[in-house]
C-alpha cells in the first residue's frame, strides 16, 4: 500500500511516496498557496494513507483531517530509517534550525531548535547572499574558493545586513565576507550541536545540506566528517511517509 | 462587563477606551483558551464568574470594604505576607502583570530588554487599566530581581503609595533576621495604614485564614496526582490564579468545593478535566493573569499539565505557617520560617528548588518537566541551564523555553512543545 509523506516548509513543499522498493519525489516552492500546491504535487488525489509535517503541517490537519508529526519527529524517522547508525541530525531549513539527539534505537533523546528570528537558518544566508549580489548556488561556491574570510559579527538578519553592506563599501573581497557569513551560520550551528552534547555519526539534512561551503565549515569546525543524504531537502517527507 | 461599573470606573480614573480594549481582549481570550476546552471539570462556574467579574464585582467588593474602613494593599510578590496584612485589617490582592499593554508608554521609562512582566506591571499603570492598582492605598514592591528592585525606584514616581520591601538573597541567619525585620517593620507600616492594632489573637486567627487557603491549594495539587488528570493545568493555573484576587475565605471554600467534586468524580471513575496524554510538570517563571501562552500551547497539543513549581502554583502556596505561638515574636518567627522555604531563583544558592521540581514530577507521575523562562528575566534563566543539565542527568525529559507575552512566537513554540509531547509519549 501506498504511503504518503508531505513535508510543508516555509520556502518549499516536498512530498514522499513509499509503495514497496520504490519511492517518488515531488518537489515545489511553498508559494502563497500551500494547499493548492499540495493539490498539484498529488496530482489532486488524496492520499488514503498519509502523514504530514512541517511548518504547514496543521493547515492540512484542519482542511484534509491528515495526521501530522512535527518536523523533529520526522527528521528523526527519515535519518534513523536510512541510517540506523546515525546519532546526530543537523538540519538547516528556510526559516528554522534543528539539532536532533538519536539514541541507539532511533529515540530522540534531546532536541534543540531556534526561537523565534531567521538567525542562523537558510533565510538568512538568502539575505546575505541577495545582500552581496550572488545567486544562492553561487554564494556556497564564493565560500568554497574565499582564500580569507572576515568575522561577521550579527546574527541578526537586519543587523548583518548593514555590517555586510559596510564591509563591502569598505572594499572588502565580496568573497571572503561570503565565507564569513557561512562561517556565521555554522558557528551557531555549533552552539546548538554542544547544546545537545551531540556524537558521531553527524547527519546533515534539510536544503543548506545541499551548500557545499556548510559541509566543508562544519566539517572544519567540528573535526568530523558530515554525512549528507541524497536527498537532503527529503528526509523530512521520507520520515513522514514512514510514520505514516 | 457592562455599563454598570463605567462609572466606578471612571471615578478609579481608569481610561475607559484603553480598559474597554483590554476587557474585549481579556474576554475573547478567555473564551478561546478556556470555554472551548473539552470535558472541563465539574465546579469550574465558579472560577469562570470570578474571572468574568474580575475588573467588575470583585473591584466594588473592595470599594465597599474601603467604605468599612478596610485598606486594601496590592503587591506583585508572594513574599508579602498575607497574614500581616490581614491581622491589621487590610485585603491583599495581586496586581496586574500578565499581558503587554501601553508598551510605548512603558519603553520611554524601561529599557526594552525589561522582562514582560515588570514591564506589564508598568503599562497597567500608564495605560490607565488596572483598578487594582487604583483602588490600592498601599502598593508593596519588593526586592526581589535587579530588574524589579530598579523598576520600583520609577514606579516611586508614578505613585504617591509605594512602600518597598527589601529581601534576603542568601538563606543563612543573616538573610533570615533581615527577612524578620523586615516583617516587623511591615507590620508596623501596617498598623499605620489601617489603624489597627495587631494582636496575637488578630494574628493567629490570620495565619488561620491564610493556612486554609494553602491547604485547599494544596489539596488541589494532590487531587492532580490522579491518573487520568481530574482537571487541566488550565484550569489549575486560573484557580490559582484567582487566589491572587479574591476574598479568601470564599476562595479556600470554592476551591474545597470544586476538590469535593472531584474527589467524587474520581470516585466514581467519571471521565472529567485532563486529557490523557504526556503528563508535565511546568517550572520556572510565575504566570499571572492573562497570562495563558504557554498551557495553552503544552494543553491543545495533547499534553497534561499536572503541576506548576511557580509563584503561581506551588513555589507560592505550599507549606503552612505554625500557628501554635503564644507571643507576637513568636507567631512572626513561624511566618518567617514559613517564607524563607520559597525557593525563588534571586536566592544562591536555590538547591531546594531543585529538589522541589524532582519531588513534584515523581509525586505527580509526571513524564517530563518544561522550563519556562521570560525573556530577560535573569534569576530563572541563569538556573535554567543548570536545572535542565542535572535533570536529564537524573533521566528526566526537560525542555527548555524562552519566551514573553507575545504571539509572534507560537509557532516555534509550537513545533518544539508538540516535538517534546511526541517524545514523552
Amino acid at each position: 500500500m501506498e504511503r504518503t509523506g508531505i513535508d510543508i516548509g516555509s520556502r518549499s513543499i516536498e512530498v514522499v511516496i513509499l509503495n514497496g522498493d520504490r519511492v517518488q519525489r515531488r518537489q515545489c516552492d511553498t508559494g502563497h498557496d500551500p494547499l493548492n500546491q499540495v493539490r498539484r504535487l498529488l496530482n489532486g488525489v488524496r492520499p488514503d494513507r498519509a502523514m504530514v509535517t512541517g511548518y504547514g503541517r496543521q493547515m492540512l490537519e484542519v482542511e484534509w483531517d491528515l495526521p501530522a508529526v512535527t518536523e523533529i519527529k520526522a527528521y528523526a524517522r527519515g535519518v534513523h530509517y536510512m541510517d540506523g547508525s546515525s546519532r546526530t541530525i543537523l538540519d538547516i531549513g528556510g526559516q528554522d534550525t534543528k539539532v536532533i539527539a538519536l539514541g541507539p534505537d532511533g529515540r530522540i533523546r534531546k532536541f534543540e531548535m531556534n526561537d523565534r528570528c531567521a538567525a542562523g537558518t537558510g533565510k538568512f544566508l538568502e539575505l546575505m547572499a541577495s545582500c552581496l549580489g550572488f545567486s544562492l548556488e553561487a554564494f556556497g561556491a564564493a565560500a568554497m574558493t574565499a582564500e580569507t574570510s572576515v568575522q561577521i559579527n550579527s546574527m541578526c538578519a537586519v543587523f548583518a545586513e548593514s555590517e555586510v553592506t559596510s564591509l563591502v563599501t569598505r572594499g572588502v573581497d565580496r568573497h571572503a565576507i561570503a565565507r564569513g557569513v557561512h562561517k556565521a551560520v555554522a558557528g551557531r550551528a555549533v552552539t546548538m550541536l554542544n547544546r545537545v552534547r551531540w556524537t558521531e555519526p553527524l547527519v546533515f539534512a534539510g536544503g543548506v545540506a545541499r551548500n557545499p561551503a556548510m559541509v566543508q565549515i562544519l566539517e572544519r569546525m567540528l573535526d568530523v566528517r558530515v554525512q549528507v543524504p541524497e536527498y537532503p531537502q527529503f528526509v523530512g517527507a521520507l520520515g513522514a511517509a514512514l510514520l505514516a | 462587563m457592562t455599563e454598570k461599573y463605567r462609572s466606578m470606573w471612571a471615578g478609579l480614573g481608569l481610561d475607559l477606551d484603553a480598559h474597554d480594549m483590554l476587557m474585549d481582549v481579556l474576554g475573547s481570550l478567555y473564551a478561546e483558551t478556556y470555554l472551548k476546552q473539552p470535558h472541563r471539570a465539574e465546579g469550574m462556574e465558579y472560577f469562570d464568574f470570578v474571572m468574568s467579574e474580575v475588573h467588575g464585582l470583585r473591584i466594588e467588593e473592595l470599594l465597599k470594604e474601603k467604605e468599612q474602613g478596610r485598606k486594601v494593599v496590592g503587591s506583585f510578590c508572594v513574599f508579602v505576607p498575607e497574614e500581616i496584612v490581614l491581622a491589621a485589617g487590610g485585603t491583599l490582592v495581586g496586581l496586574c502583570s500578565g499581558a503587554d499593554f501601553a508598551m510605548e508608554e512603558v519603553e520611554k521609562v524601561l529599557p526594552r530588554n525589561t522582562c514582560a512582566l515588570i514591564k506589564s506591571a508598568f503599562g497597567f499603570k500608564l495605560g490607565k487599566v488596572c483598578p487594582y492598582l487604583e483602588v490600592s492605598d498601599m502598593i508593596v514592591g519588593e526586592n526581589t530581581c535587579d530588574g524589579k528592585k530598579k523598576a520600583y525606584e520609577t514606579l516611586g514616581t508614578l505613585t504617591d503609595n509605594l512602600y518597598v520591601m527589601d529581601l534576603p538573597q542568601v538563606k543563612s541567619e543573616e538573610g533570615y533576621d533581615l527577612l524578620l525585620a523586615e516583617y516587623h517593620r511591615f507590620a508596623a507600616q501596617m498598623e499605620a495604614l489601617t489603624g489597627v492594632e495587631i494582636t496575637v489573637d488578630r494574628l493567629r486567627e490570620a495565619i488561620g485564614m491564610v493556612n486554609a487557603k494553602r491547604r485547599a491549594l494544596h489539596r488541589l495539587a494532590v487531587l492532580r496526582e490522579t491518573v487520568p488528570a481530574p482537571i487541566s493545568g488550565l484550569d489549575a493555573l486560573l484557580i490559582n490564579q484567582v487566589a491572587f484576587y479574591d476574598n479568601p475565605e470564599r476562595f479556600t471554600k470554592s476551591v474545597n468545593d470544586i476538590c469535593d467534586r472531584m474527589e467524587q468524580a474520581i470516585a466514581e471513575e467519571h471521565r472529567s478535566g485532563g486529557g490523557e496524554g504526556p503528563r508535565v510538570i511546568i517550572s520556572g517563571c510565575p504566570m499571572a493573569v492573562p497570562n495563558w501562552k504557554l498551557p495553552a500551547i503544552v494543553e491543545t497539543s495533547g499534553g497534561v499539565i499536572v503541576g506548576e513549581e511557580s509563584c503561581v502554583g506551588e513555589r507560592g502556596q505550599r507549606n503552612l505557617v505554625d500557628a501554635a505561638g503564644a507571643t507576637l515574636d513568636e507567631l512572626m518567627d513561624a511566618i518567617v520560617d514559613r517564607y524563607i522555604q520559597v525557593d525563588c531563583a534571586i536566592f544562591t544558592p536555590n538547591p531546594d528548588r531543585l529538589a522541589h521540581i524532582e519531588e513534584l514530577y515523581h509525586r505527580t507521575g509526571a513524564r517530563g518537566v518544561i522550563h519556562y523562562g521570560l525573556q530577560f528575566c535573569q534569576p530563572y534563566i541563569m538556573e535554567s541551564i543548570p536545572v535542565e543539565k542535572a535533570l536529564e542527568d537524573r533521566g528526566i525529559p526537560t525542555l527548555r523555553i524562552e519566551t514573553d507575552y507575545s504571539a509572534e512566537d507560537v509557532g516555534q513554540l509550537t513545533t518544539r512543545i508538540q516535538a517534546f509531547l511526541e517524545i514523552l509519549k
